[in-house]
């Protein structure tokens, strides 16, 4: 067996040189954020949002661009026959699972290097939640790629695609997403930061990830079957 | 007789392929139904049969990508599909679609799978360096997928096929695409003299049955006949 961590490395790798040299689905989801930042920016009609309305604009606008890299994480292993190639290499078949979600890790990263920017200056006056802010997206990343990368490979398969992964993936996510959001809503509260219950919220973001990574690392074997 | 030498006997005298009553089934539909035959170790298996016979189906059983509906089928020992996981690394498939990356070169699709083989380094890009030579593929080696034609696609599709040396050869048109100088350059890759055990599914009889051992021949809704 070839050691799961040099498969890891291997599946990983490929993955973000074809995104760099393609540039498939980073520009999109970036794109997407900054129209819609634009269109609440004038549907609301605000040049400044704080609390709740400033949590929920910003993790909607992240959640529907994430699904557009989320639909297209396993379009090459199907259309370029990266499934047959992995179910032949003596591989633990759960490290693709590992490398898809580590890959839709970084592309959320790069997305929020750019969205995160963009709605700060688009929408707050006070900078300072934005630190702890770091440690809340990189959190709710890992849950969202531990459930997209599982939805993405059930739905490749299918022709309508495009209609499944949003469908199925958004219940799954509303636990997630009320965590970030509760997590979120002090931090860009009006007159600077606060904690309350930031730790418990937290504490839910990383209870998601542990029940989603070890659900998908225990499933995604069965999902490769014919 | 040592214990060494019992275990080469014994592996000498395993058959590479074994199937009895081999049956798939899509939905209502059946595919492939009754196949039975032995193929010795280093043996070439030729399958004959017209499209729809079930050729494809037969070699993705025996490659482990699909899951046999019934009967017994053991490749190199193991039997499938529960003991499929032991196949891993041991077979080379060459089917229809070339399992590369378009976006990746050549190159870069050959490391991505000595990679997924465990073949790293130095070994592996001498390892590259040496199939890509021997498919006349060094100066085209550095494009991207997408900038090649089929027959050079179908060139490094064999070299990845056999980059890691294989003990069972699944070769599905092998020579499809190919021009007389690729033909000739995949033969000394993928031909009966590798001394892998060997499964050639063609169209094209008169290329491929002089070199075969056994000849399997499908039909749609007949019985599998081997000669």
């Amino acid at each position: 067996m070839t050691s799961s961590r040099a498969a890891f490395a291997a599946i990983l790798a490929k993955d973000l040189r074809s995104e760099l040299r393609t540039l498939q689905s980073l520009p999109a989801m970036a794109l997407f954020s900054v129209t819609t930042f634009v269109i609440f920016r004038f549907g609301l009609d605000r040049t400044q949002l704080s609390g709740s309305l400033a949590a929920g604009v910003l993790w909607a606008t992240l959640l529907f661009a994430a699904v557009l890299g989320i639909n297209r994480l396993f379009v090459a292993e199907r259309e370029e026959g990266g499934f047959d190639a992995i179910r032949l290499a003596p591989i633990d078949r759960s490290v693709l699972f590992s490398a898809k979600a580590a890959a839709l890790v970084i592309y959320l990263l790069a997305l929020e290097l750019v969205a995160v920017p963009i709605f700060a200056l688009f929408f707050l006056q006070d900078l300072g939640g934005l630190a702890p802010l770091a440690l809340v997206l990189l959190l709710a990343d890992l849950g969202l790629a531990a459930t997209g990368t599982l939805i993405s490979s059930m739905a490749v398969n299918s022709r309508a695609r495009d209609l499944l992964v949003p469908l199925v993936l958004l219940p799954l996510v509303v636990p997630l997403m009320i965590a970030a959001t509760g997590a979120t809503e002090p931090l860009l509260a009006l007159g600077g930061p606060g904690y309350h219950r930031f730790g418990t919220w937290l504490m839910v973001l990383g209870l998601y990830d542990l029940i989603f990574g070890l659900v998908g690392y225990a499933v995604f074997d069965f999902l490769l079957e014919d | 007789m040592a214990p060494e030498q019992e275990k080469a006997s014994a592996e000498a005298t395993v058959p590479a392929i074994r199937l009895a009553g081999l049956r798939r089934d899509y939905g209502e539909r059946t595919a492939l139904d009754g196949v039975g035959l032995t193929v010795g170790a280093g043996q070439s298996l030729v399958v004959l049969g017209p499209n729809g016979a079930g050729k494809t189906t037969l070699l993705r059983i025996l490659a482990t990508l699909l899951r046999p509906s019934g009967g017994e089928a053991v490749v190199l020992g193991c039997s499938l599909p529960d003991e499929a996981w032991k196949l891993r690394g041991r077979i080379g498939y060459l089917g229809h679609e070339p399992l590369l990356y378009r976006d990746l070169s050549g190159r870069e699709n050959l490391r991505f799978h000595a990679r997924l083989h465990g073949i790293t380094g130095a070994p592996a890009e001498a390892q590259i360096a040496a199939l890509l030579a021997a498919a006349g593929m060094e100066r085209r080696a550095d494009e991207r997928i997408v900038e090649l034609s089929a027959g050079m696609r179908q060139r490094l599709a064999i070299c990845r096929c056999v980059l890691h040396e294989p003990e069972l050869l699944l070769l599905d048109e092998p020579d499809s695409n190919l021009d007389a100088e690729g033909r000739e350059l995949a033969r000394g890759l993928i031909g009966p003299g590798t001394g892998s055990t060997r499964v050639v599914v063609t169209h094209d009889p008169e290329r491929f049955l002089p070199e075969a051992d056994q000849v399997l021949r499908l039909g749609i809704g007949e019985t599998a006949t081997v000669s």
